[in-house]
């Protein structure tokens, strides 16, 4: 059965010879390399719920009157995006259970993203040959944010409407083009009767194409390329190491899948995401306190909320304060992270090809700066919730904010220190292990002023 | 190779586990028929994953021959055809650019095509000009609460705050205004707004001028407008001047009059762009 299929196939595609490769192809086992499978796994998540939920979703700004099961809201003003998310939630079998899985996979898509990329860093997987790859990557991780942040402004309710009309105000901070981008983007000054329609065009068309299109590049990529791995016996730079791609890793991938799946069934059942019965409908002068955002937009909230109340003018025209922390610092750090290939390449002139991984201790300065990027954005990102740090630990808020801005420049510096210092105090110690002490020879000064080599002794 | 027992045991597992699947899948099937909680669906669907996942994983680590292929990378980069394909490259090149006056051409015939085609990008929206520098507000226009009413003289008390818009306008987004009474004598109006706040009523807009957020919150004792979005403090008492937070600019005051029916009207628009701030609004 299974023999006529190949025949057939490879008559027609010459496909036999591809796959008696592929069906052998290594794949090193080790933990840090699901990562990226979790990535992919949850974006698979997220097409299948988003496909059940775009059936339903009525992504209309025309407004009516609330009819639903949700009492509190009945007869409230509601636009038919809201009303359409309410019906979803409580009048659709299952709407709730894959509207929340929908919501918790975004989530874990971002997070397996950053993590994937955390882990691509600090072993140095991103050097030759492997820059395209990482710029890919990161083209992804934006795609993602786009892709969430445009999903989550979807039901058009109080706390998301607050978050567009930020993201909008934020455009328009943009020199020269920015009050035109918005209109282009938006339709019109905020908020515009378009905006619903745009976001659903952008959030179930543009965004996942692209990003299904640079997974494809991504994984096309990494099969021409195959796997890094870390350095071990039998491992080197000319080869792969690891399990065959059939029966072994596909069950074992297939396996991690499902897992997934299953763990982002309890979130969606169990755990309460984006309740916008809770937020209400969107309302231009109403706004929700605290108003928090997903997590993966804290950092750029939490950079508005920092960022120093200086306004610039230029030959008659305005730079608003949020340009630096909206604009400029979300571009210098994504600059940083897309050039990081090519900067750690001219400081360390190695143009090689590596294929074995590095132990983050053995290069101290990478994984040194590596966690200083993570503390500032760690702190960027608290600083996003600082109103609700402020209201639990009862700090006057203005405190909070001096205090992040200090931690800001100084947590990155201190800890690109701190690493450095325990990279290469383990690496000496490492290395130590390998060789074994260190001899010393000790020397005696005789009573007549000579010196005379101490016999080695064991001093166990 | 494992002992058998412990091969037969893992089989066990498995196929529990795959039973167990099974069961949660006919749970799911039957909690969508008969309408049940949104956690039970969860639960349900988790068992059914989790059952396949246990058993899937089971299988691909211990009951199938756990192997270790070696594959042999080649290079990543052809060898004598890099040759081969700079030349191909160079001289397609240099075959098209041998003609100067030609290849000049297509290049600015494709620049110009693109700069017509992107004329379509503004259909997108609106011409955003008008509306970042005008607001509904009108000379005269009475203010009106959420609901339509308009506001009289006596409605309001000290340290009352309400949001307010333009008659006919409620809830346009770029009209919306605070409202504020204060205690008789508190504001020291600037010379300049001596009779913008008529019985002791102050308005300024509720879009802030950082990010946009409506300043939705009112500390009375300190007379202070709070924006709940990046905590912006506004001084009520002078001119809604940022006193902490990242704005940079006072909300813009809108200057009232108490006409002889004793309704609160709008003596003109804001004098300034009301909401955040942006490249053409100038100094």
């Amino acid at each position: 059965m299974i023999r006529r299929f190949v025949l057939w196939l490879d008559d027609r595609l010459e496909t036999a010879s591809f796959a008696s490769h592929a069906m052998r192809k290594a794949f090193p086992d080790h933990w840090s390399f699901m990562l990226g499978e979790i990535s992919l796994y949850s974006f698979i998540a997220l097409l299948a719920t988003g496909i059940f939920l775009g059936f339903l979703f009525d992504a209309s700004d025309a407004h009516l009157t609330y009819h639903g099961s949700y009492a509190p809201l009945v007869g409230a003003n509601v636009s038919s995006a809201y009303d359409s998310t309410m019906r979803i939630s409580f009048e659709t079998q299952a709407g709730l259970v894959i509207r929340q899985m929908h919501h918790w996979s975004a989530l874990l898509f971002v997070a397996a993203i950053v993590t994937h990329m955390a882990r691509i860093f600090f072993t140095g997987a991103f050097r030759n040959p492997r820059e395209i790859n990482w710029i890919v990557g990161l083209t992804l991780l934006l795609l993602a944010l786009g892709a969430g942040l445009t999903g989550y402004s979807l039901p058009d309710d109080l706390l998301s409407g607050t978050g567009l009309r930020i993201t909008a105000s934020v455009a328009m901070a943009i020199p020269v083009i920015g009050t035109w981008l918005e209109s282009l983007f938006f339709g019109g000054p905020f908020p515009a009767p378009q905006m619903v329609e745009r976001l659903f065009f952008t959030h179930v068309l543009l965004l996942p194409a692209l990003i299904i299109g640079l997974i494809s590049l991504h994984m096309a990529i990494l099969w021409r390329q195959k796997h890094t791995q870390f350095p071990g016996s039998g491992r080197t730079e000319l080869n792969v190491v690891g399990s065959p791609l059939w029966p072994n890793y596909a069950l074992k991938s297939l396996g991690l899948g499902l897992a997934i799946f299953a763990v982002l069934a309890i979130l969606g059942g169990f755990f309460q995401i984006n309740p916008i019965w809770d937020y209400g409908p969107y309302s231009p002068s109403e706004v929700a306190s605290p108003s928090q955002p997903d997590w993966y937009v804290g950092w750029l909230e939490g950079a508005l909320r920092l960022g120093p109340p200086i306004e610039f003018h230029l030959f008659g025209h305005t730079i608003p304060a949020s340009f630096v922390p909206g604009v400029l610092f979300p571009l210098l750090a994504f600059g940083v992270l897309y050039l990081w290939p090519f900067i750690e390449r001219s400081i360390t002139k190695d143009d090689r090809v590596h294929n074995l991984l590095d132990h983050p201790i053995e290069v101290p300065w990478r994984t040194a700066s590596g966690v200083a990027i993570f503390a500032l954005f760690l702190i960027v990102t608290l600083a996003g919730s600082d109103d609700v740090q402020a209201r639990v630990i009862h700090v006057a808020i203005e405190r909070l904010i001096v205090v992040y801005r200090v931690l800001g420049i100084a947590l990155p510096i201190v800890a690109w220190l701190v690493t450095f210092q325990l990279c290469r105090e383990l690496r000496a110690r490492a290395i130590q292990r390998e060789v074994g002490e260190p001899s010393v020879v000790e020397f005696i000064r005789s009573p007549n002023g000579g010196f005379e080599e101490k016999q080695p002794t064991d001093t166990a | 190779m494992n002992a058998p027992s412990r091969f037969s045991w893992l089989q066990r597992i498995a196929a529990l586990a795959l039973l167990v699947s099974m069961l949660g899948s006919v749970g799911f099937a039957v909690g969508y028929a008969t309408g049940v909680s949104a956690q039970f669906q969860g639960l349900a669907l988790a068992i059914a994953l989790g059952g396949l996942a246990v058993a899937v994983v089971i299988w691909g680590k211990f009951l199938v021959r756990q192997e270790r292929v070696i594959d042999l990378r080649e290079p990543t980069s052809s060898s004598w055809e890099r040759n081969d394909a700079t030349h191909a490259l160079e001289a397609g090149t240099e075959q098209i650019g041998r003609r100067h006056l030609l290849s000049r051409l297509l290049g600015s015939a494709f620049a110009v095509f693109g700069i017509a085609a992107l004329f379509t990008i503004r259909s997108l929206g609106q011409n955003p000009y008008p509306q970042l520098f005008r607001t509904k507000w009108t000379p005269g226009a009475r203010l009106v609460r959420e609901n339509g009413q308009p506001i009289h003289r006596e409605d309001l008390v000290a340290d009352e705050i309400v949001t307010v818009f333009p008659e006919g306008f409620v809830g346009a987004a770029d009209s919306q205004t605070v409202l504020l009474r204060l205690a008789p004598g508190i504001l020291q109006p600037a010379s300049d707004r001596a009779d913008w706040s008529p019985s002791d009523y102050v308005a300024y807009s509720k879009v802030c001028t950082h990010a946009g957020c409506p300043v939705g919150l009112y500390r009375s004792a300190e007379h202070q407008l709070l924006c709940p979005c990046h905590q912006s403090m506004f001084d009520v008492l002078d001119r809604a001047k940022p006193i902490a937070g990242p704005a940079t600019r006072p909300l813009p005051q809108l200057p009232l009059r108490i006409a002889a029916d004793g309704y609160l009207r709008a003596q003109s628009d804001f004098h300034e762009p009301i909401g955040p701030g942006f490249w053409e609004r100038g100094a």
